[in-house]
């Protein structure tokens, strides 16, 4: 169940429809940044494969200049000593 | 069938607000980034927690981390940590927090949290009740004192210590078992800070605060990476630079980092040549007659010390400055030695360069700000460096006003208010120091002991504290709150000597570390806001947290362990308190001995209010900028400043040489070897690694090459590279054009993972007066593994 996210920046003059694409996929909250061309991304998949398929899904959003990773999180995977 | 239901919805119910609160913590980290890299961006949309749920009720504490003192608001639900955002009433941060802060309370919750004491028998740790091993530790204690004398037991605890554990640690082992054994961690990080304060002001602490970034023109980073050891300050830094369009940022260092990439210069130096660049600024300072005359004349007298001090690595060294008054010619002719041109030789720093920093400091409509922490405090002449650094301000006056102020950072959320304010070193009391007859008195009174019992002779400073314990001087030593079996120079030496058959080692801790792995006993201890305390961060503010949320387990903190060991010892009289205020009364015992207008500390009832009050405290006012009587209540000469902390009412500017680091490279060791920190992981990373964001981001140490070294080795990115010393070697993966840049000729290697003991190669090499260690200097060579 891995938890991502991004910084995402639009192309030129491309935000608000970068917002409407990203809303419109599944696992994905979006929210854009109030005086700036940057929307903050969050993915929450239920699994690997749905992950994959979205990580497909976000290539080819055309809006989409590029992604940055901030977080990531599964819950498969426990530190310690 | 109904029970297994509700379980279930209750599994169900946890899941949803464990996610829930993942995708915060995913949220909070993406919106720090932004804030990183785009200052006064707003995420206006963003819902807050509080409105969505209603179920988080949220309290106030300073960040456990590092020395900044952020103040955070920790979200409780259930009983349980489950959230943090900035606490926007903390002028620290106003709001702001990085990421180790965002994802602090997840250190509390580690799978492998230490909840029951440990006790070795016959070779193994095997789990006891808590009070059976506060029986051993009292009976070890007393049994070690009676066969080997007072001196042969000792406490080691850190900046990480509460004020109150350090208090409590303080009274026990200098006022009652009559020992100076009681030294800190922070003698490893900030000791040349306080030597440095001490010998150009008399005393110790900034005399500036946060609020002069808001001031200043000029930032100048002195061997300093804030863009990842003090974050929050770093983004205060450059959200000044977008707001006004007078900031500038000057990166002085010897290894490109992030501030370097964010700074608009950056300016590299060999190591150790630091010294010979700030006589270098000063000499052009007089040169051009760039000196604040009025303030010079005022205020300021000049001084040389002893040189050639030596370096500390063998037993038993000692070494004492003296200071000898000499005239403003006297310091001039001494720096004809440094003329930009002769530095540029020495520190491969272009002589325009120099004289760009000397213009900067020079330049009377410039307010400077210069920021320094571990490059220069660790380092073997850390005292000198500092006191260089104030010889810049001093000459131009530029010190104790709204931004100009030489500002020495911490890097442990209590080094200043336990270490430094408390006085967990060997020769300090909690107001003076042990050598002194009055401070000796007033502890006695205070502490109602008798005053014998408080020796006036200081004992063992950290590294000699360890050598000690090798030796068998010391064959009884209580840690808390830290990890010297990494941490530690040399650390091969002081390893095998805890290991020794007749030492016995006492370890409070919150994880298993290397250090438990030593121990004849753990202890359990509380963490954090499982406990109420204070902190003091570097600005002179003192943070109190209450508790709130309950320790795991038999997990005690660490000023009730020392307190039921105190009292096993037969020194009820002197630890009386109840569990139910006892951190009240500390405070309120404490306070006593920094009664005054030079460091009078808020009382309890205001510290609980408020998210931190600076000192002097007097008044109810805090005081801004010490030595500068519109904002502080000490200073009493009539003169627009008092540096009141000197016997001639000035401050001291210092003739100090530049002199050679202990170890250089040579043709068998040619490389330098630079150790340090990184962002996400705090100091061993016993905690941080245990946060899963934190650990996956970067999950192990490596070594940062310089591209063309490791092409001359051919490593690649990853490929493992051996590192050798005089004293070992430890095999780890490259990393080249990462986060940090070293320059050629220069390795440098994080400390915080166990699994990489770096700490073995170095060189227990100290400042002979601040008797710091030097982890930013030795030799090493490297093969391809």
């Amino acid at each position: 169940m891995p938890v991502f996210s991004y910084l995402a920046t639009p192309k030129r003059g491309a935000k608000t429809t970068l917002c409407v694409d990203l809303a419109a996929l599944p696992y994905c909250e979006v929210i854009p940044a109030d005086n700036q061309d940057l929307v903050v991304l969050i993915t929450d998949t239920p699994d690997e494969t749905k992950e994959k398929e979205l990580q497909k899904r976000l290539k080819s959003v055309q809006s989409l200049q590029s992604l940055s990773l901030t977080f990531g999180y599964d819950d498969h995977e426990q530190p310690g000593r | 069938m109904t029970t297994t239901n509700n379980q279930g919805d209750n599994e169900v119910t946890m899941k949803l607000n464990r996610r829930r609160f993942i995708r915060h913590a995913a949220t909070s980290s993406a919106i720090a980034t932004a804030g990183a890299l785009f200052p006064g961006i707003s995420f206006g949309s963003w819902p807050q927690l509080a409105n969505n749920s209603g179920l988080v009720s949220w309290q106030k504490a300073p960040c456990r981390f590092c020395g900044t003192g952020c103040g955070v608001l920790i979200g409780v639900s259930d009983g349980r940590a489950v959230a943090v955002k900035g606490d926007p009433n903390c002028s620290v941060n106003k709001g702001l927090c990085c990421m180790k802060g965002y994802h602090s309370v997840q250190a509390l919750y580690g799978k492998d949290r230490l909840t029951t004491a440990q006790v070795r028998k016959n070779g193994t740790l095997v789990e006891v009740p808590i009070q059976e091993a506060l029986d051993l530790i009292a009976d070890k204690l007393k049994t070690t004192r009676e066969l080997h004398g007072k001196d042969s037991v000792a406490i080691y605890g850190s900046g990480q210590w509460t004020i109150p554990d350090g208090y409590v640690a303080s009274k026990l082992f200098k006022g009652c078992l009559g020992t100076n054994n009681v030294e800190a961690n922070a003698r490893l990080c900030m000791a040349s800070a306080v030597t440095g304060f001490m010998t150009s002001f008399g005393l110790d602490e900034p005399m500036g605060c946060y609020e002069d970034m808001d001031h200043a023109n000029i930032f100048v980073t002195w061997g300093n990476n804030m863009a990842e050891m003090h974050p929050v300050l770093f983004s205060r830094m450059l959200a000044n630079r977008k707001r006004r369009t007078n900031v500038r940022i000057i990166d002085f260092a010897t290894r490109s980092t992030r501030t370097s990439q964010a700074a608009d210069k950056s300016i590299l130096f060999k190591p150790q040549t630091d010294l010979a660049v700030a006589n270098a600024i000063c000499y052009e300072i007089i040169n051009r007659d760039w000196v604040n005359w009025d303030f010079v004349n005022q205020h300021v007298s000049f001084h040389r010390g002893k040189t050639d001090i030596g370096y500390g690595t063998e037993d038993h060294f000692a070494f004492k400055d003296q200071a000898e008054a000499i005239s403003f010619e006297e310091y001039s002719r001494f720096l004809e030695d440094y003329t930009p041109e002769k530095v540029e030789k020495i520190s491969g720093v272009a002589a325009k360069d120099i004289k760009y920093l000397a213009a900067l400091y020079g330049d009377p409509a410039l307010k400077v700000t210069s920021f320094w922490c571990m490059g220069m405090n660790q380092h073997t002449r850390g005292t000198w460096i500092n006191n260089l650094v104030y010889n810049i301000h001093l000459l131009t006056g530029k010190i104790s006003t709204p931004g100009n102020s030489p500002f020495s950072l911490t890097g442990q959320p209590s080094a200043c208010g336990t270490v430094r304010e408390v006085g967990t070193l060997t020769h300090k009391l909690p107001h003076g120091v042990v050598m002194n007859q009055h401070h000796r008195e007033m502890a006695a009174g205070i502490w109602d002991v008798p005053l014998s019992n408080i020796d006036p002779k200081p004992s063992y400073h950290t590294v000699e504290m360890f050598r000690a314990l090798d030796r068998g001087d010391i064959k009884f030593i209580w840690i808390q709150v830290t990890n010297p079996m990494v941490t530690m120079p040399n650390l091969r030496r002081y390893r095998d000597g805890g290991l020794k058959g007749d030492r016995f080692v006492v370890v409070s801790d919150v994880y298993p570390t290397p250090t438990t792995d030593i121990a004849d006993v753990i202890l359990p201890a509380a963490m954090w806001v499982e406990q109420e305390g204070m902190f003091g961060n570097s600005e002179r503010r003192t943070q109190h947290f209450a508790q709130i949320v309950d320790p795991p387990g038999e997990a005690m903190s660490d000023t009730w362990q020392i307190i039921e060991v105190a009292r096993r010892l037969g020194f009820e009289q002197q630890f009386p308190w109840s569990k139910e205020d006892y951190i009240e009364k500390i405070w309120e015992e404490y306070r006593r001995f920094h009664a005054g207008p030079k460091h009078e500390m808020a009382p309890y009832s205001v510290l609980r209010e408020r998210s931190g009050v600076q000192w002097p405290y007097v008044n109810g006012r805090e005081t801004r900028w010490r030595f500068n009587p519109k904002y502080d209540p000490a200073c009493s000469n009539g003169k627009d400043f008092d540096f009141y902390g000197k016997k001639d009412n000035r401050a001291w500017i210092w003739a100090r040489p530049y002199e050679p680091a202990a170890e250089s490279p040579d043709n068998t060791y040619n490389f330098w070897l630079n150790t340090g920190r990184v962002i996400e992981h705090w100091h061993t990373g016993s905690m941080t690694r245990r946060i899963p964001v934190l650990h996956n981001a970067v999950p192990a140490a490596y070594v940062e090459l310089h591209p063309e070294d490791a092409a001359e080795l051919g490593v690649v990115n990853g490929e493992m590279v051996k590192i050798i010393s005089r004293r070992g070697e430890v095999t780890m993966p490259a990393q080249i054009q990462g986060r940090g840049v070293p320059v050629r000729g220069m390795v440098f290697v994080p400390f915080f993972d166990e699994s990489y003991l770096i700490n073995e190669l170095t060189l227990d090499a100290f400042c002979p007066i601040s008797k710091q260690p030097d982890y930013k200097k030795c030799a090493v060579r490297l093969e391809k593994a």
